[in-house]
């Protein structure tokens, strides 16, 4: 299907609007890594409803013509580089690249590599990610560089809940609030779930609410599968920005959401349907932009 | 033989320093950060100058790796400062995806590399960490001989695009190349011309390469001395030519014998002119504590050590 970059970046206000767009980048999701039998459907459903909000109602983007720097537009960095497939089903149907190439996921050749990179000059894409624990560090390093160019605009970043696991996010979350980064707004997916099973069971995080206000940062809490509690959580964040702290959203998702059977369970991180499956989970995701 | 008088003796991290320096006066784009080690490195002067360029990211070298690889994004020219061992090793992982994988336009400053850092013992004596910059794709590795040319390789990697790896150290250190020596990323310099033998050095040992250059000349022996300051991309044509002439090869270094410009030289000749060479380089081990010089004559990479390695080559010819 065809569409237009231009209308791509008009923020959409209509909750049912942005669901019915949350719902062809599931369908997408699902045939990414069907097609390839690779992947990670998990994460990549249970944020798919953040990515329809930060891309289609809530960032400030340009998708064409497209540039590394990004001057003067929010910025979104994805530290849990393993979902890659609702990254690329949001940047296409935004208007970074054409939709049709989601059909090259994980395919030799292909810009969409099983893990973002800058390295094949997929547009949307600024830093590579899937060695987990970088993304923030990163994140803060383009808001200092948006402060020192005088470009008010914010960096969004998005980190896994079993990646808080990684000494170097909690180096990044010492420094941002110390160097005042207050044009950050950090989200964590707690989903609860991560390869080896619930979180709790591999390494629990504690009180992490507790432990982000602790560290400086102003935090708020959300639900990731709520469309119109999610918008309100992200505009509240972006007012409190510019306040001396960077901002957290602890967002609680489903992951598989969605898709009932990959839902409440670790078990499809990184597992792909099969012909079966992928028609059962179609079958629950409405077809709204057309499939590429 | 032409010969490179001692113009001063200075340690080689305070020639980044003051090229830093000189750069934030040059570049508005350049910015700093550093790890808790701002006056070992020398950054001080810039700290002081630029102080809203300058980004003090504590004792956290993987955040400083990522940070420094986000400020390319909006076109800062970021440097980082550290030992060669936090630099590298310890966020090796950082590097290759956020810096090199991503190709971000990262300039990594390593001071007191080498055994040369002396008393603080192995632990922060790197020898592994050219192998380890020059084996990341589209790594650019930059290893000075003196004070002079680190103030200029300083200069010359923040206007090289790309990944940069910029190798320097912590002794005092004789200084003897001239400042009006052009310096170019990429480009060997013959410092001696010679027939029998030739000396490929880097860092502080081309200092060591030019004494024993003259040791050799007293036993009627002609070298020729080769300040290979760029590790990657290697110089190819200078190597070969210089050998087309002397037939044989000592490349010296302070760095583990495994992995580093030996190495580098090593498969340039063989696949293009396999030619005798000996090694003048810590034989896979790890250093100690000790003076400089002490440490250089235990480890065998001194003045006579690179003497006897050139008599023992020419003996292969």
């Amino acid at each position: 299907m065809s569409h237009s970059p231009a209308a791509a970046t008009a923020p959409v206000t209509d909750i049912e609007q942005l669901e019915r767009i949350a719902s062809q980048i599931r369908r997408d999701i699902v045939r990414q890594v069907h097609a390839v039998q690779s992947g990670h459907p998990g994460g990549s459903l249970g944020c798919a409803d953040l990515f329809t909000a930060l891309y289609f109602s809530v960032m400030h983007h340009h998708p064409t013509p497209w540039d590394m720097d990004g001057k003067r537009q929010d910025l979104f960095f994805l530290s849990n580089g393993h979902i890659s497939p609702v990254f690329y089903s949001t940047l296409a149907r935004s208007g970074y690249f054409p939709v049709k190439e989601l059909a090259t996921f994980r395919h030799i050749d292909s810009r969409l590599q099983g893990h973002p990179t800058t390295h094949e000059g997929l547009p949307g894409v600024r830093m590579a990610s899937g060695s987990l624990g970088q993304g923030m560090s990163v994140a803060i390093g383009a808001a200092l560089s948006k402060k020192m160019n005088g470009d008010d605009r914010l960096v969004f970043s998005l980190h896994g809940d079993g990646e808080l696991q990684e000494g170097q996010i909690w180096e990044a979350a010492l420094f941002a609030p110390a160097k005042q980064v207050d044009n950050l707004i950090s989200i964590v997916d707690l989903n609860g779930r991560q390869i080896d099973g619930d979180v709790d069971d591999v390494l629990p995080l504690g009180d992490l609410k507790a432990k982000w206000l602790a560290f400086g940062w102003d935090v708020l809490e959300t639900n990731g599968n709520d469309m119109a509690l999610l918008l309100k959580t992200l505009e509240e964040a972006k007012n409190r920005t510019g306040k001396g702290r960077p901002v957290m959203i602890l967002m609680r998702t489903e992951m598989g959401q969605g898709v009932d059977f990959m839902m409440h369970s670790h078990e499809w991180h990184g597992i792909a349907p099969n012909d079966e499956q992928l028609n059962k989970a179609l079958a629950q995701l409405p077809e709204t932009l057309g499939d590429y | 033989m032409s010969t490179y008088p001692v113009l001063d003796q200075k340690d080689t991290r305070s020639g980044f320093g003051a090229g830093l320096l000189e750069l934030g006066r040059k570049n508005p784009q350049v910015v700093a950060l550093c790890a808790d080690l701002t006056g070992s490195l020398k950054m001080d002067a810039f700290e002081k100058a630029f102080p809203e360029r300058f980004f003090q990211v504590g004792i956290a070298e993987a955040n400083m790796m990522g940070v420094a690889a986000g400020l390319t994004i909006g076109g800062k020219i970021p440097f980082t400062g550290t030992f060669a061992n936090f630099s590298t090793g310890r966020v090796y992982d950082q590097i290759r995806q956020s810096i090199a994988y991503a190709g971000k336009n990262v300039k990594i400053c390593a001071s007191h590399a080498g055994l040369t850092l002396g008393e603080d013992g192995a632990t922060h004596q790197i020898l592994e960490d050219v192998g380890l910059m020059r084996m990341l794709p589209g790594m650019t590795v930059v290893v000075p001989a003196d004070h002079n040319q680190t103030h200029q390789a300083t200069l010359a990697i923040s206007a090289h695009e790309g990944p940069c790896y910029l190798r320097f150290g912590r002794p005092k250190w004789p200084v003897f190349i001239p400042k009006d020596l052009p310096f170019e990323i990429g480009k060997a310099q013959v410092l001696t011309e010679g027939n029998d033998v030739t000396l490929i050095a880097c860092g502080h040992l081309v200092w060591r390469a030019l004494q024993a250059a003259e040791e050799l000349e007293k036993a009627g022996i002609s070298a020729e001395v080769i300040n290979l300051h760029t590790i990657k991309p290697l110089d190819e044509a200078a190597v070969l030519a210089s050998v087309a002439k002397t037939g044989c090869v000592v490349t010296c270094e302070e760095h583990n014998r495994l992995g580093g410009m030996g190495d580098a030289v090593a498969q340039v000749l063989c696949t293009h002119r396999p030619t005798p060479q000996e090694y003048v380089a810590v034989n896979d081990s790890f250093g100690e504590s000790g003076t400089p010089d002490q440490l250089l004559k235990k480890y065998g990479l001194d003045t006579p050590d690179i003497v006897k390695a050139a008599k023992a080559v020419l003996a292969r010819k």
